[in-house]
């Protein structure tokens, strides 16, 4: 997993409530096996005019001018602001992929989705929360300035606006630890290899019917 | 001391670590793969040169890209138009073979839509914690199951280390009492209350269902209720052991039997909420107030009941909500104020792992016996969840009975749930689904999704736009006793 210890860049608004996975990445593109590619069609169905096809050429797709990141001004966009309930819906981790794979190392919103929170931070994407009002006030900002960015500093947990202002967000100690080592979750669990060994000996007595190797023996 | 509730049992009984920044490593019984969310894992596993830790615990099944059409299926993988689509489920077979999982392939009678496969193999018992990385995983809470939708690199993580890194949910009772009306079904008690408490009011819970509505729900029921515990926020959706619960499970291919089976029983007894424990938030309803449900926007908590309208956005005080309301109405062609019996329909589905499973289908043949779709739906089908749900609908006869009324009857799988396979909604087509999810685009680009029960979906074939199935009841009555 790629580090991520402070990230400065432009910031783009997403003015809608519970963004959910099928709008961040629609399902035909679900059928890759693979990690990468996925950004050119991030928020499809908002970004072009067409349906789109996973394996397209996406320069010849007619462009929706009115969607937020198709706007001259937001090109180059490392930060999102969004609004409550980001990333709601599916488990797919195409989400974060796609976010990331766009150019994405942060979003910004008064609340996520459970799973994709989760499946977020597995991926080096740093989801800040802020409050309601703050995040408010950050999209008249945005739109009252262009060229806004903001400046997201994990280490310290706080957010610089271009006027200096601080505002300090939560996150907790182990995904924060894992997003700025970027360390593999994988190999921090099997650090306890001999935890789970002796915790499944333990189950495997007092339940054997949960595993089926011994349930109908 | 206060008593422990459902969740807190489950947790404490699958926790190996607990570490200080408040996550925790907890232990995985069950893993449940599909094409979809697996391939990255197994990759991730192949270039870390890593083995699952337990292989008797994980079973696969592709589910969300196979071809639905009797014809198509005959062909097994072969049948698999789109080369993609193809891929997957072949990367699956591979991974599965590969890795010396069991999988039931595409043409096994036990194929099927994965959370319906696992409880019906027995797969899926009381006191496991159940993952898969599909957020619809909550459906095995309905068996007393810890059971959590992951994302991919989460099944990774479980099959290399049989454990999950969790966090401790919070607790929320959700209690439904007294009875429910006739006609209404749990499809609708689920959508009454993902209306009351939004799509985000259970996150960050555990969510257990409770209350004597809830106790007097079939195992299928309860299944279709914990299922869509996602679409209110929360991860889990749970519900206590008993009777109906132990039932359902005997003599299942996967469950205990013997002497193994006497003390898997008592120990599921335990499976309760204690009755002074504590929760973080209870929500009551009353069953007697829940009508047959119709969502009409874009979001499931967008929903009312079937004698209801469609909300006035200009009538909502808070801007975020009236512009959701605006944007929902836009993409879904509907207007203010428009009756919920007035919306005509172009498609019906019935199936998903919401509702596809013996019992949906009875429900929906019993509106169908006899009928016919109206010339105006331009297709109606039914998509059983599994192969051995349609080996027993047809064994009951309910596939001619959809066929003569008009439905196609077809092979198990997602289908237009997601519309991840052939089967989809062309733009601006509404669609009666008894699935879980109506997001704009969900069952095919510029499709309208209206979430309902199958009775609901199939009262809906027959007239061409929204009934009251009680209505049709009541007529169907009336006529009975007239002739
Ligand atoms: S039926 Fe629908 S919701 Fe269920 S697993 Fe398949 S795609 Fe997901």
């Amino acid at each position: 997993m790629k580090k991520f210890e402070r990230s400065e860049g432009l910031v783009a608004p997403l003015d809608r409530a519970n963004v959910d996975t099928d709008l961040i990445i629609p399902k035909q593109f679900l059928k890759s096996i693979k990690r990468t590619g996925f950004g050119v069609n991030l928020f499809d169905e908002l970004r072009y005019l067409d349906e789109g096809q996973p394996g397209q050429d996406v320069s010849r797709r007619p462009l929706n001018p009115d969607f937020v990141l198709n706007q001259p001004r937001y090109q180059g966009a490392s930060v999102l602001l969004a609004r409550r309930n980001f990333g709601c819906g599916s488990s797919r981790e195409h989400a974060p992929w796609a976010l990331e794979d766009f150019g994405f190392r942060v979003v910004i919103a008064p609340s996520f989705a459970d799973i994709f929170y989760n499946n977020a931070f597995k991926n080096g994407l740093l989801l800040v929360t802020l409050p309601e009002e703050t995040v408010e006030r950050l999209f008249q900002e945005v739109a009252a300035n262009e060229g806004y960015r903001l400046d997201v500093d994990l280490e310290n947990q706080r957010v610089i606006t271009p006027a200096g202002e601080i505002l300090e967000f939560e996150v907790d100690a182990f995904r924060k630890h894992c997003l700025l080592e970027g360390l593999d979750d994988i190999g921090i669990t099997l650090q306890d290899e001999d935890a789970i060994r002796a915790f499944e000996a333990k189950h495997r007595a007092t339940r054997p019917w949960l595993f089926r190797d011994s349930a109908q023996a | 001391m206060a008593g422990q509730t459902l969740y807190d049992k489950l947790w404490s009984q699958h926790l190996v670590k607990e570490r200080d920044d408040g996550t925790a490593l907890i232990y995985i019984d069950r893993q449940l793969l599909h094409e979809v969310t697996s391939p990255q894992a197994f990759e991730g596993l192949r270039l870390a040169g890593r083995k699952p830790w337990r292989l008797d615990a994980n079973l696969a099944t592709p589910d969300h890209n196979v071809p639905t059409t009797v014809k198509e299926r005959a062909e097994g993988n072969a049948g698999i138009k789109d080369p993609v689509s193809l891929i997957q489920v072949q990367t699956l077979d591979d991974n599965c073979v590969e890795f010396g999982i069991e999988e039931f392939k595409i043409n096994d009678p036990r194929q099927g839509i994965v959370h319906v496969v696992g409880p019906e193999q027995g797969a899926t018992l009381p006191g496991m914690t159940v993952v898969c990385g599909d957020s619809h995983t909550a459906t095995h809470g309905a068996f007393a199951a810890l059971a959590h939708g992951i994302g991919t690199s989460e099944v990774e993580h479980v099959l290399a280390t049989q454990c999950l890194l969790a966090q401790k949910m919070k607790n929320l009772q959700v209690r439904v009492e007294g009875t429910l009306g006739t006609g209404v079904t749990a499809k609708d008690v689920v959508l009454a209350i993902i209306g009351r408490i939004g799509t985000a009011g259970g996150t960050g819970y555990a969510i257990e269902f409770a209350g004597s509505a809830i106790q007097g729900l079939s195992m299928e029921g309860r299944m279709t209720v914990c299922n869509m515990a996602i679409e209110a926020g929360a991860r889990v959706g749970l519900i206590a052991v008993d009777d109906t619960t132990i039932e359902y499970l005997a003599e299942r291919p996967y469950a205990p039997t013997g002497e193994q089976w006497q003390a898997a029983v008592a120990d599921w007894r335990g499976l309760v909420s204690d009755a002074d424990a504590a929760f973080d938030k209870v929500v009551t309803l009353d069953a007697a107030e829940i009508e047959p449900q119709v969502s009409w926007g874009t979001s499931p908590e967008m929903v009312t009941g079937i004698s209801g309208e469609v909300p006035d956005p200009a009538a909502q005080a808070d801007e975020t909500v009236r512009n959701g309301y605006t944007r929902a109405l836009q993409y879904m062609g509907l207007a203010p104020k428009q009756k919920i019996t007035d919306i005509r329909l172009d498609k019906v589905f019935i199936g998903s792992c919401t509702n596809s499973r013996i019992e949906d289908l009875r429900e929906a043949a019993k509106v169908a016996r006899g009928k016919k779709v109206a010339d105006s739906i331009k297709l109606a089908m039914v998509v059983p969840g599994s192969g051995l749900v349609k080996r027993q609908a047809e064994a009951e006869g309910l596939d001619k009975v959809f066929i003569e009324a008009g439905f196609e009857w077809r092979e198990p799988g997602c289908s237009m749930c997601l519309a991840m396979n052939a089967d989809k909604l062309g733009a601006g087509e509404h669609c009666a689904s008894t699935s879980n999810r109506n997001f704009e685009g969900r069952q095919g680009y510029g499709g309208r999704t209206h979430l309902v029960s199958p009775a609901m979906a199939a009262a809906a074939a027959i007239a061409g736009h929204f009934v009251d199935v009680r209505q049709l009841a009541a007529n169907d009555d009336a006529q009975a006793q007239e002739a």
